[in-house]
């Protein structure tokens, strides 16, 4: 279970989060909708424990654990996992190297013993098969050159290995085409399981209608404005978010 | 008029009673000798007002001049043999030099490669073998103090031809032992002759904690048709200071590759000299050094393209960690009839630490009008935004930097096409990531 309690963050002396409070069950999908803007994307970086923001009050906590005292790589290891909106280009490191010792270091972490190679190609090629990912994209430098869709899929595969208690999705349906959206849908919805939760991060209610989601929270100006089932984001869809910029203006 | 007397530093005037002592049991003629240290001591060590050393001043950094090496046992030399690692691990014809002595016992003269003939050349300067001619090709190295202090002391090292295409590589295996600082000058000369092909490794070792001053010399000359691999390794002491020149004169369509890797050393200066002679040929000079503490390591190049429809790739990466100082000073020369040049340099550092320092200094020398030539240098951090990713995807800080230094310096390595020659590079590069986690 993930608990944020009155979370505020600001970056560079700019206040982005104005006091969160957000609680994802174990194995819910949370759908989290907003315009641009609202701290959408800044929540899911504090969560993962990028340096460059301030949290200035509020705690998060994965299963009674509070991340905020922990490295990004700790993070990781108990169960975080974000799938980049935009993931990076890493020249050099072969996607298998990167995967591999990505995978050990979070086992070691973990106190478990480090994968046989046949054992880690294995898995590699399951998880690989399923998101339509080519052999030989594998053996190129992680998402050097690799298209919006193929670094999409490369994030979902690496979710799939590392088996993480906690996804957040930020805006992984940007930069995919209906295909694209379809296979990487199906991956995450083989992931769900009554242990594991998400925090969907997206603009428009098309990604929901592949990845179903139990909650819906609508953020504005850096707070969850509104909470509701997956209707909400039908509503959203039909009205906008005119309505509550209308509210904060009134 | 009073007498003007040029100041002579202590490492210089030790250098010039050095000479005086040594140069009538140096084996061979006397002149070539006398001709390079005089042209030496016209400017004595060189420092930072000599354009060439502004970066590597080595009348400051050579204080004392270390007294040349003599002769090891043959114990001596089968004790330092059997301590050396240095790419050890590859399968290689052996070519050993004990504290600058060629260890011919170490050689089976009888057994070496089809095509690979071996002279030593201590015996060959006394006799007047009919190669020295050849000895000293590259004009550029002849004006380089470094490289006339070698050819002044110069009492060991072999000749090596190459007449056909040999698979096995050649390792010339350089040991300084022994505590007590001394300094070597041993020179190899390697005549790679018309199509034919090698693989030259070189690797330089020497124990922590001696003050050791190897100046050695590899120069060659390759015809035409040839390919030559040229793999170094600078592993020596923490307290060496090394100095050391590859001169290359290369024929038409050739492909001469060289990589330097450096990794040890006080002080190291790697200077190359590659004189590309004829046409429509492929050359890549390349370098990998990661440094640390107080280290300082120099890469300093000249390639002159001085025929036309030349291609050159020059690749020089440097991790700087601690408060180590890198240099890379890179010239590409095309003179005016070297039409259809295509050069390409490049130097890349990059700073793990706050107290590190990079000089960085490409340079172009272009007379020819029709020629494609560039350079670029950069300097920088380790990328944050990647550094998170890796992190948040488990990878301890650390870990992730190491990820990254070893991406960022296999760049340079990654030509090298022989998988376990590439794999012992990779694995000097992992080690000394290892020693700074």
């Amino acid at each position: 279970m993930l608990e944020i309690k009155n979370l505020v963050v600001q970056i560079e002396d700019k206040r982005i989060l104005n006091g969160v409070n957000l609680t994802v069950n174990n194995g819910e999908v949370a759908a989290i909708m907003g315009p641009n803007g609202s701290g959408k994307s800044t929540l899911s970086y504090v969560i993962a424990g990028k340096e460059d923001y301030e949290v200035l009050d509020g705690e998060i906590l994965l299963d009674g654990a509070n991340l905020l005292e922990m490295e990004p790589d700790q993070r990781a290891a108990a169960g975080i996992f974000l799938a980049f909106q935009y993931p990076l280009e890493i020249p050099g490191v072969a996607s298998m190297t990167f995967l591999k010792a990505a995978l050990n270091a979070q086992r070691k972490a973990r106190g478990e013993d480090e994968l046989t190679t046949p054992d880690f190609i294995k898995r590699v090629n399951a998880a690989a098969t399923q998101l339509e990912i080519p052999k030989d994209m594998l053996k190129r430098a992680l998402n050097v050159g690799f298209s919006g869709g193929e670094k999409k899929r490369m994030e979902i595969l690496q979710m799939a290995l590392l088996q993480p208690s906690f996804c957040i999705l930020d805006e992984t349906d940007s930069g995919l085409d209906i295909d694209a959206l379809r296979v990487v849908s199906e991956g995450v919805n083989a992931l769900r399981s009554p242990d594991r939760s998400f925090l969907v991060i997206t603009h428009y209610q098309r990604l929901l209608n592949h990845i179903v989601p139990d909650t819906v929270h609508v953020m504005h100006g850096g707070r969850i404005v509104r909470s509701g089932g997956k209707d909400l984001a039908l509503e959203l869809e039909a009205n906008g978010y005119a309505d509550y910029r209308e509210s904060e203006a009134a | 008029m009073a007498d003007v007397t040029l100041m002579k530093t202590p490492a210089e005037t030790a250098l010039a009673q050095a000479y005086e002592s040594a140069k009538t049991t140096l084996p061979g003629s006397v002149e070539s000798r006398a001709e390079a240290f005089e042209r030496f001591t016209r400017n004595g060590l060189p420092h930072r007002r000599v354009e060439e050393f502004k970066y590597t001043d080595l009348r400051a950094l050579l204080r004392e001049a270390a007294p040349f090496a003599g002769t090891p046992s043959a114990d001596e030399a089968r004790t330092a043999l059997q301590n050396a690692k240095a790419l050890s691990g590859v399968e290689a014809l052996q070519v050993p030099f004990v504290n600058g002595h060629f260890v011919r016992d170490a050689v089976d003269f009888h057994g070496l490669p089809e095509g690979v003939e071996i002279v030593p050349l201590r015996e060959a300067l006394a006799s007047g073998h009919d190669w020295l001619d050849r000895l000293s090709p590259v004009e550029w190295a002849r004006q380089n103090p470094v490289y006339q202090l070698n050819t002044a002391f110069m009492a060991d090292g072999v000749m090596l031809r190459v007449t056909e295409p040999v698979d096995t590589p050649i390792h010339l295996r350089f040991v300084t032992a022994g505590a007590s600082a001394v300094a070597t000058a041993t020179r190899v000369l390697v005549l790679v002759e018309e199509g034919a092909s090698v693989t030259l490794l070189e690797s330089h070792e020497s124990p922590d904690g001696a003050n050791h001053q190897p100046n050695d010399v590899v120069e060659m000359i390759a015809g035409d048709r040839t390919k030559v691999r040229h793999i170094r390794l600078n592993a020596e002491g923490d307290r060496a200071l090394a100095l050391s020149t590859l001169a290359a004169k290369v024929g038409a369509e050739a492909e001469f590759f060289s990589i330097n890797v450096v990794a040890g050393a006080a002080v190291s200066r790697h200077q190359v000299f590659a004189l590309l002679a004829g046409e429509n040929t492929n050359a890549r000079v390349n370098g990998a050094t990661m440094i640390k503490g107080g280290q300082h390591a120099d890469s300093t190049l000249v390639v002159e393209h001085a025929a036309p429809h030349c291609e050159s790739r020059e690749l020089f990466k440097t991790a700087i960690d601690g408060d180590s100082t890198g240099v890379f000073q890179g010239k590409i020369i095309v003179p005016h009839h070297a039409q259809k040049t295509d050069g390409r340099m490049m130097s890349a550092a990059i700073l793990l630490s706050e107290g590190g320092t990079m000089n960085n200094k490409p340079e172009l020398e272009i007379f020819a009008d029709d020629v494609q030539c560039g350079h670029g240098a950069t300097c920088g951090q380790l990328d944050e935004d990647l550094l998170f990713y890796l992190m948040a995807r488990g990878l301890p800080r650390k870990e992730a930097e190491s990820l990254m230094v070893q991406a960022f310096l296999g760049e340079a390595i990654e030509f090298v096409e022989d998988q376990d020659l590439h794999d012992v590079l990779v694995g000097v590069v992992e080690d000394w990531l290892r020693a700074r986690a």
